[in-house]
């Protein structure tokens, strides 16, 4: 299982949201892979993954995709990101 | 943990910013005076969000401000601005924003540590409080779990 992580650069906000990502993941008992990537490289990026994580903001520039877009309003508040990932995942 | 120092000179209590690009600009002027960027570092992270949006506000009150590595960026850098009035971004939640965090990364494949040290201060949901309420440097320092500068 693949999870995007998505944010302009490709460092920093996609960073925090992949390191929460893994730690909620960890959390839930549920095996999965998290990158972080810019939203330059999304098309690729997303290809094989199975969730997209983003911010509002960025919703509409992840374009057509299988994965399921999950939008993220709080990168620190970890139940936000279980209940997320666990209605994506799950 | 493995955040970058925060001197004084990094950080900027109850500053006032007109608009969302002023209060950028000072998060890049307390980079430039800690020695972490050049002043046109200030310029690239106001372009990431003009090109992307606010992404960068990635929780409430909080907006992480930075952009890519490159020829701006001299070091591993963090600098704390709050401001005196909270500056709308235009963030559909997370808005009105009280403290900016400035971040310099001179190599992208050696941030991965600075992010998760990050993520473990801000994790804590009173720490934002904290830090906008802070009067003296070392508050800011004692919020984020960091050493005295």
């Amino acid at each position: 299982m693949k999870i995007v992580a998505i944010c302009g650069a490709g460092i920093g906000t996609s960073g925090i949201l992949k390191v929460n990502a893994e730690r909620v993941l960890e959390r839930l008992g549920i095996e999965a892979t998290v990158v972080a990537a810019d939203v330059a490289s999304v098309s690729a990026a997303t290809a094989d993954a199975q969730v997209v994580l983003t911010s509002p903001e960025l919703a509409d520039a992840v374009g057509p995709t299988n994965a399921d877009v999950v939008v993220v309003q709080n990168y620190f508040d970890l139940d936000e990101l279980a209940v997320l990932l666990e209605r994506a995942l799950g | 943990m493995s955040l970058p120092r925060l001197p004084d000179a990094a950080i900027e209590l109850g500053a006032s910013a007109g608009d969302w690009r002023a209060a950028v600009r000072l998060a890049g002027r307390a980079l430039e005076r800690s020695g972490a960027a050049l002043a046109g570092y200030a310029d690239e992270m106001i372009r990431m969000i003009e090109e992307h949006g606010p992404y960068i506000v990635i929780a409430p009150g909080l907006a992480l401000v930075h952009a890519r590595p490159g020829p701006d960026v001299l070091a591993d850098g963090l600098a704390v601005v709050t401001l005196s009035d909270a500056v709308r971004f235009g963030h559909p939640h997370n808005d009105p924003v009280e403290v900016v965090l400035g971040l310099a990364m001179p190599d992208p494949s050696e941030h991965v540590p600075t992010i998760a040290a990050l993520a473990n201060v801000f994790n804590d949901a009173g720490v934002i409080g904290r830090i906008a309420a802070a009067r003296h440097p070392d508050e800011v320092r004692a919020a984020m779990h960091l050493q005295a500068a």
